[in-house]
């Protein structure tokens, strides 16, 4: 039972953080897209098109990922957390099944019209199809994260016979609490995943001397728009979101920040520190006195709770997990904030282009934030544990009850080795795509 | 309202075989008749910008089988666990395969998405097929072994196979010989169906030899049709119960024969889309046959401890099937806009799109 549990557990985190590698960027991307497009309409500007044009390769690449590991996750419900989704279809399955008839639909069809009918449609109906790409894929944000606040704020319902949840309010499930805040909290990182990219792949060919006039044009959006987000994803999203962990999960909040004992007079705030799991303390830790307290509460000497005043079981599954992860997404994000600050102060200075440190910086953090994305998902689903739906449903009660341990190993190395294959791939053709660079006035 | 969202549920996996069945049937020829650069291209140009769009309606039929049958949902997606889990392996195959042949221009590179994209075709083609003859046949629910339930009554889950290979044994398996003779209709009917597809879309060479497969499969798809209907009788002792009781159904059997028959008349339609109409009406006919023949069950049992899965016992509750119909109404009409501005796009032949050659 409990190795059954663990491969299942695996086989969705490692399924469900390849997957989302690829939307984080598609939903970003498209809003840039859109810019480069409506850009070329007001000023009629070709390489704002081409700019657009080239994007799209991308953009294109990236979407048929995202689509391809994205069909697994839906299943997955079904195939290894069957009693979860017998017990919580009728709430969760409304929100999917509004995924695909109100995102999925509008991004297939369009995107067709988007990729292959430029020449079919003219610009202005053209960018109309990219904005509706765009519009699609930020639905479909917007109620897969309904469905995750559901699971970590439940709202709405009732329980009947055998546990299982039924649907008194559909309203709740949109007005709900937890929504608002991570999305708009998601919906900014993803645009910071967008805008590093950006500026990266224009920093590269800067440095590289090659195709400059696409360089400068995509650096500088890059930092404009990662300036932007970057400041949104830390204020306001974030502290929202982080005040609703504190008040509706205040263990999970404990534990992210390493807080273990409560402290009188206000506590600290843990920049760097080991979790010591068998003395329930921090080892090796450096701090700064009374900043948690007044980020929290805006009062510098508020009282928050430290774990080992909960009761083990609602304690998290994996302290050290959940604190490491939100740790290295609050660490990545000050310095997102940072390096774009000095970018965007050089652009207004025009120096930029020329000054090489800050573009090779710029070059090497697009990595970065796609680590920062992940790891926030991994605060959010490692705070959630040991409960699927949040203090009602255990995640060792939501496994399927019939699918053994060797079978799902079976699947999940097949999953690693077939997303190992699209990983590759998907460098190779993306680093052929950018390396040729965007190609001027091409029809 | 069970009924409503079960119509809902089986018009949308109709839509679903006939729309991504196209795609199927399209790299199956792919595979086997297309030998030339130039018929390669026209057939992925003829499918190229829709299949995304297409395979949203198994995401979309899933989606509503979640939230409108949970418990089927549950007791199926576990029990069928490895064909579910192979055919998703499959239809990422199958689509980066389409998406990615032409993005390198090398002999070997092509080739190996050709095959890639063409044989994870046929094996969808052959696994829904199987899948259908799983849910008439139906499964050892609640995993019965001598008289007593291991599971809750609504779980079970089966190998891919047993060591006989029969629909009768009490140990079941997802391939058995009446479950494959099922799989190999569903080629044989996809084929037909993405050969009329691309008559109807291209103006490529391939055609005027692609009537003829149409032709001469037709005869083969006649004969497994026959078939599957004397020896279901051996699964299903009362097969036309349903259609005795209520002889309007006899619309769904009538329907299915229009389409086989109509499609003997492949080489002398005038329009080119008559093909692909006549192969709509097989598939489409043939699913609410068979759908028809078992109702109200979803997914009969094959023990007598426990009861069959029908559309009233997985349902989710009332309000939430209620509240859903007013969001489906508002997506229907607008997935109905799309499709009409879509197919209005890329009306006509499709052999300039240039799929592929972003």
């Amino acid at each position: 039972m409990e190795d059954m549990l663990f491969y299942d557990r695996m086989q969705f985190a490692f399924t469900i953080t390849f997957h989302y590698l690829f939307p984080q960027l598609t939903m970003g991307l498209s809003l840039m897209i859109v810019y480069f497009k409506g850009k070329f309409l007001f000023s009629k500007l070709e390489k704002y098109n081409d700019a657009a044009k080239f994007w799209m390769k991308i953009f294109a690449l990236n979407f048929a990922m995202g689509v391809v590991t994205g069909i697994p996750m839906e299943f997955q419900f079904g195939t290894n957390w069957a009693k979860f989704s017998e017990l919580t279809g009728g709430i969760i399955g409304q929100t999917l099944a509004m995924e695909g008839m109100f995102s999925f639909f509008l991004e297939s069809s369009f995107l067709g019209l988007f990729l292959f009918g430029e020449k079919l449609m003219g610009h202005k109906l053209h960018f109309l199809t990219g904005f509706l790409v765009f519009l699609g894929s930020w639905a479909s944000g917007y109620l897969i994260i309904a469905t995750h606040s559901w699971m970590q704020h439940p709202v709405g319902y009732e329980i009947i016979e055998n546990g299982r949840f039924v649907l008194n309010n559909f309203g709740a499930l949109f007005s709900n609490p937890w929504l608002l805040p991570s999305y708009l909290h998601n919906q900014a990182a993803s645009i910071v995943t967008s805008s590093f990219v950006v500026a990266a792949i224009g920093a590269f060919y800067l440095l590289n001397n090659k195709h400059n006039e696409f360089g400068k044009l995509f650096v500088k959006t890059g930092v404009v728009f990662g300036l932007i987000s970057s400041l949104l994803v830390a204020f306001p999203t974030g502290d929202w979101t982080a005040k609703n962990v504190v008040k509706h999960q205040p263990a999970t909040f404990a534990a992210m920040e390493g807080i273990f004992e409560t402290e009188e007079g206000g506590s600290e705030i843990v920049l760097i520190g080991q979790p010591n799991m068998l003395e329930k303390k921090l080892d090796n830790k450096i701090a700064v006195p009374n900043i948690l307290s007044f980020l929290t509460y805006q009062e510098w000497d508020a009282q928050i709770k430290g774990l080992n005043e909960f009761d083990e079981s609602v304690h998290p599954t994996n302290v050290p997990g959940l604190y490491y992860s939100y740790h290295i997404m609050v660490g990545l994000g000050t310095i997102f904030i940072g390096l774009m600050l000095i970018a965007a102060v050089q652009l207004f200075r025009k120096k930029l282009f020329k000054t090489k440190w800050i573009l090779w910086s710029l070059m090497f953090m697009l990595p970065f934030p796609y680590i920062a994305n992940t790891t926030g998902w991994y605060t959010a689903e490692l705070g959630r544990q040991p409960w699927l739906v949040y203090n009602l449903l255990r995640t060792a009660d939501g496994a399927s009850p019939t699918v053994s341990s060797g079978n799902t190993l079976f699947t999940l190395l097949g999953f690693i080795g077939l997303y190992l294959l699209l990983g590759l791939l998907f460098l190779m053709l993306a680093g052929k795509i950018i390396n040729k660079g965007p190609q001027l006035n091409q029809h | 309202m069970e009924l409503f969202w079960y119509i809902v549920l089986m018009t949308m996996l109709a839509v679903y075989v006939i729309l991504d069945g196209y795609d199927f049937g399209a790299g199956i020829i792919h595979l086997f008749f297309a030998k030339k650069e130039k018929d390669k291209k026209a057939i992925t140009n003829a499918i190229g910008p829709f299949w995304d769009a297409n395979e949203v309606w198994l995401i979309a039929a899933g989606g509503v089988l979640f939230f409108a049958f949970p418990t089927l949902y549950a007791s199926s997606f576990s029990g069928f666990y490895l064909p579910l889990i192979m055919i998703l392996w499959l239809l990422i195959f199958r689509a980066i395969g389409l998406e990615l042949r032409g993005q390198i221009h090398n002999t070997i590179w092509q080739s190996i998405w050709d095959k890639a994209f063409g044989i994870s075709s046929l094996l969808l083609a052959l696994f829904f097929g199987v899948a259908l003859g799983n849910v008439v046949r139906g499964v050892n629910l609640g995993s019965v072994v001598n008289g007593v339930s291991t599971h809750e009554a609504h779980y079970f889950f089966l190998p891919l196979w047993n060591p006989t290979f029969s629909p009768q044994a009490e140990q079941l398996g997802i391939l058995d010989w009446f479950t494959v003779l099922l799989g190999i209709v569903g080629v044989v009917a996809l084929t037909i169906h993405g050969a009329n597809w691309i008559i109807f879309k291209t103006n490529s060479d391939l055609n005027e030899k692609l009537k003829r497969v149409v032709f001469n499969l037709n005869f083969v798809l006649l004969a497994l049709v026959i078939i599957s209907l004397l020896v279901w009788h051996i699964i299903e002792p009362k097969p036309f119960h349903n259609f005795l009781d209520t002889p309007w159904l006899w619309i769904f059997p009538i329907i299915t024969f229009t389409g086989l028959f109509g499609l003997f008349k492949v080489k002398s339609f005038q329009k080119h889309g008559m093909g692909f109409l006549f192969s709509s009406l097989f598939l489409f006919g043939g699913l609410t046959s068979t759908v028809a023949s078992i109702f109200p069950k979803v997914l009969p049992s094959t023990n007598n401890v426990n009861p069959d899965l029908t559309l009233y016992n997985v349902a989710a509750h009332e309000y939430g099937l209620s509240v859903g119909v007013y969001w489906f109404a508002i997506a229907v009409v607008l997935v109905a806009a799309y499709m009409v501005i879509q197919y209005r796009v890329f009306k006509g032949k499709m052999d300039d799109v240039g799929y592929g050659e972003h």
